[in-house]
């Protein structure tokens, strides 16, 4: 882990050390794991609303005439469908067909297109896609200029129809649109990783403070708290989204990470990694990601716990914890296929000792 | 944050209370105000020998788990059996109600070793 003088710190950090959030180490940033308490601020983005910084993702901008073919190649879902102002999650392979990143692609013109990535992969995917690219398309890596902030719940409308305006406001999930702030364009996305309706800001990092504090000022009667990594960590794995370094890297295919649904093996564009794909699909899953949950009362499943049956090895976690929502331990693993029936119980090692777990029916929470 | 003074501190923030042969132990306000949202307690099993500094318990916070350190020797004669259904309470009550478990002790002369609240407090930078 890198000291603390290397992390890097978001235009927020001076807010978040004034409401006395507990920091800690993240993909190389030094941001807030909690303010209050990881439970009450999970509660608050489920009845109410939640606050959270996101500076630390990263913003990618891909333009030229060949932006749509080009991206369509590498990307595994369909751009084609994408109107002006609206965005799919979608998954960045490599050729064999295991994850360099998964991310968000937003068409904000008909060529021209915004890729959120996660923060610990900016480097990684701006290289990758450098590599690939060709003469009709130009790249930009504009992660440094913006800033972040996710507002998540089911206030997260209301407390957005007064911050601003009327017309100004994205009405369907992962539709984006511009709306001034102080002068300065701010992209509202409707979106989240909490499982929750909500909405993504942002903008150029001299107005996120001040963004940040109004939201948090228009929030208050709504129930709206700051919430940080802790609390954003244990709502995504209740909606069962994955976090690359986890469920998703370079050896895990989005095959194996239970993500069909994002594939596009019919578009005109065969992406980079199809042919990997198209020969696991024919030859069968030999693994899959599952969700979890503790039988009984026993410690909450932890990242890298091994997970046996009939004495030997079928799998480990991914990502585990406790779940506010179902008051028990949860987790996402990649098992063996012999493991991953719905049913399926399994033992958990946890300090040398078994735990019964039982492979249950994704997602562990659904509303949206 | 309260720590009180009648009883002795491990610098992997147990405390240990004496009472005789028999010692209760816990962990601190400090490290449960660190570890924050307690939501699982492993108990040791009645009757386990450990020796003092040895893992005997873990706490499990929302984000992670903690090993739990005997303070002192001894053998496991109670635990408490409330944290099962009741974690939160090394939260709310480290010091009482939120006990983990008492010891036999087989060589009380190892609570030398252990800190006075004022030398647990200087350990805090307080």
């Amino acid at each position: 882990m890198p000291e603390t003088s290397d992390l890097r710190e978001t235009p927020l950090a001076p807010a978040h050390k004034a409401l006395g959030a507990r920091m800690v180490e993240f993909g190389g940033w030094n941001m807030p794991v909690s303010y209050t308490s990881i439970l009450d601020e999970h509660k608050a983005v489920r009845e109410k609303a939640g606050l959270f910084d996101i500076s630390h993702m990263g913003q990618l901008f891909v333009s030229g005439t060949g932006a749509e073919a080009w991206l369509n190649s590498l990307l595994t879902n369909d751009i084609r469908r994408l109107s002006v102002g609206h965005g799919q999650y979608t998954i960045l392979l490599n050729d064999g067909g295991g994850t360099v990143d998964d991310l968000i692609v937003y068409r904000l013109e008909e060529q021209r297109y915004l890729l959120l990535v996660n923060a610990s992969r900016i480097e990684d995917d701006y290289n990758w896609l450098d590599r690939k690219k060709n003469a009709n398309v130009s790249l930009e890596n504009l992660s440094a200029d913006f800033g972040g902030i996710a507002l998540q719940g089911p206030e997260a409308e209301t407390i957005l129809h007064k911050t601003f305006d009327e017309e100004k406001r994205p009405i369907k999930r992962n539709q984006l649109l511009f709306s001034p702030f102080k002068g300065i364009d701010v992209i509202i996305t409707r979106t989240g990783y909490t499982g929750e309706d909500g909405f993504e800001f942002f903008c150029s990092t001299e107005v996120l403070t001040d963004l940040w504090n109004k939201l948090l000022e228009e929030g208050k009667n709504y129930g709206l708290v700051p919430a940080g990594l802790g609390a954003r960590d244990t709502l995504r794995l209740e909606a069962c989204y994955p976090l690359y370094g986890h469920e998703l890297d370079s050896g895990i295919t989005p095959l194996e990470a239970g993500l069909q649904g994002f594939l596009c093996f019919d578009k005109p564009e065969k992406f980079t990694g199809i042919e990997a794909l198209r020969k696991q699909k024919q030859e069968g899953l030999t693994r899959k990601s599952v969700a979890l949950e503790v039988v009984g009362v026993g410690a909450p499943p932890r990242a890298q716990y091994p997970l046996m049956k009939d004495g030997l090895k079928v799998g480990e976690v991914t990502s585990g914890g406790h779940s506010p929502t179902l008051k028990k331990g949860i987790a996402l693993a990649l098992v063996e296929i012999s493991a991953s029936q719905v049913g399926t119980k399994l033992e958990m090692i946890v300090r040398e000792k078994p735990v019964t777990v039982q492979v249950i029916k994704k997602p562990f929470y659904r509303k949206l | 944050m309260n720590h009180p003074e009648n009883l002795l501190y491990a610098e992997s923030h147990e405390w240990l209370s004496i009472d005789g042969n028999t010692g209760t132990v816990g962990i601190t306000d400090h490290a449960q105000n660190a570890l924050s949202d307690v939501v699982f307690v492993e108990l040791p099993k009645i009757g386990k020998t450990v020796k003092q500094k040895d893992t005997a318990a873990a706490v499990e916070s929302v984000k992670a788990a903690s090993d739990i350190y005997s303070p002192i020797s001894g053998e496991i004669i109670e635990v408490n059996t409330k944290l099962s259904s009741n974690p939160e309470l090394v939260n709310s009550s480290p010091y009482t109600d939120g006990w983990i478990f008492k010891i036999k002790l087989s060589s009380p002369e190892e609570a030398g070793n252990l800190k006075n609240v004022k030398d647990y407090q200087a350990l805090l930078g307080k």
